[in-house]
């Protein structure tokens, strides 16, 4: 029961690389600005599953720190980016 | 694999989650790529992000706590704060989305290089 458990593991991180490698093409061949933005917002979340991917495999705790801390940022960074396209600026005075 | 001992009521929910939400990303990915405008574009990722990753966090909640041998609900964090802001990343995304769009269509009969420059110069000044 254990092989199907790995091989389920094994499916869901090839799943998340794949969904990378589409959000990556988007990244580049995304028309306008706010696409490539969707796009790294795509490719983060994919990043940070990945990540607990790595941890469900291997039985540490380390990994869901860099999670967390993968979500953070990449919530930060979109919000800034999509804030510079709305507005013009990020931070207003 | 190091864990050999996971016991059968991790290991069947533990499996279809991982299968149910790898799927989900993969389809998430796969609309993202190929689907032809942007607001068309908006739909797949948001799957993703919220049921997918929500399948993996539960799984991945299962199989710590089964490893450890006490509840451990640290993912639950993550979880509350994907559900929390992806909305809010996508209410801002589509609103940019919009705006760019509409004043790309208004600035229609100048060329496109002077149309940038004063469609981030309007958009400064509008707030």
């Amino acid at each position: 029961m254990n092989a199907v458990f790995d091989w389920a593991a094994w499916f869901a991180s090839l799943c998340f690389v794949i969904a990378m490698v589409c959000a990556t093409a988007r990244l580049f061949i995304g028309p306008n600005a706010q696409d490539r933005i969707l796009a790294l917002d795509t490719f983060y979340i994919n990043a940070m599953l990945t990540l607990l991917m790595l941890g469900i495999r291997s039985d540490s705790t380390v990994y869901f720190d860099m999670a967390l801390l993968i979500a953070l940022f990449g919530f930060v960074s979109t919000i800034a980016l999509a804030k510079f396209l709305l507005r013009g600026e990020v931070i207003e005075p | 694999m190091s864990d050999a001992d996971l016991p059968l009521w991790v290991t069947i929910p533990g499996t279809f989650l991982l299968v149910t939400g790898g799927l989900l990303t993969l389809v998430a990915g796969i609309g993202l790529l190929r689907l032809p405008q942007f607001f068309m574009r908006m739909h797949p990722p948001t799957m993703g992000t919220t049921l997918g990753a929500g399948c993996v966090l539960i799984a991945s909640m299962l199989t710590s706590s089964a490893m450890l041998g006490r509840p451990v609900i640290h993912e639950l964090l993550i979880t509350l704060f994907v559900v929390v802001t992806a909305p809010v990343t996508s209410m801002l995304l589509m609103r940019a989305g919009v705006y760019r769009s509409g004043a790309r269509a208004r600035l229609a009969p100048n060329d496109d290089a002077a149309g940038d420059r004063a469609d981030e110069q309007s958009g400064t000044d509008r707030s």
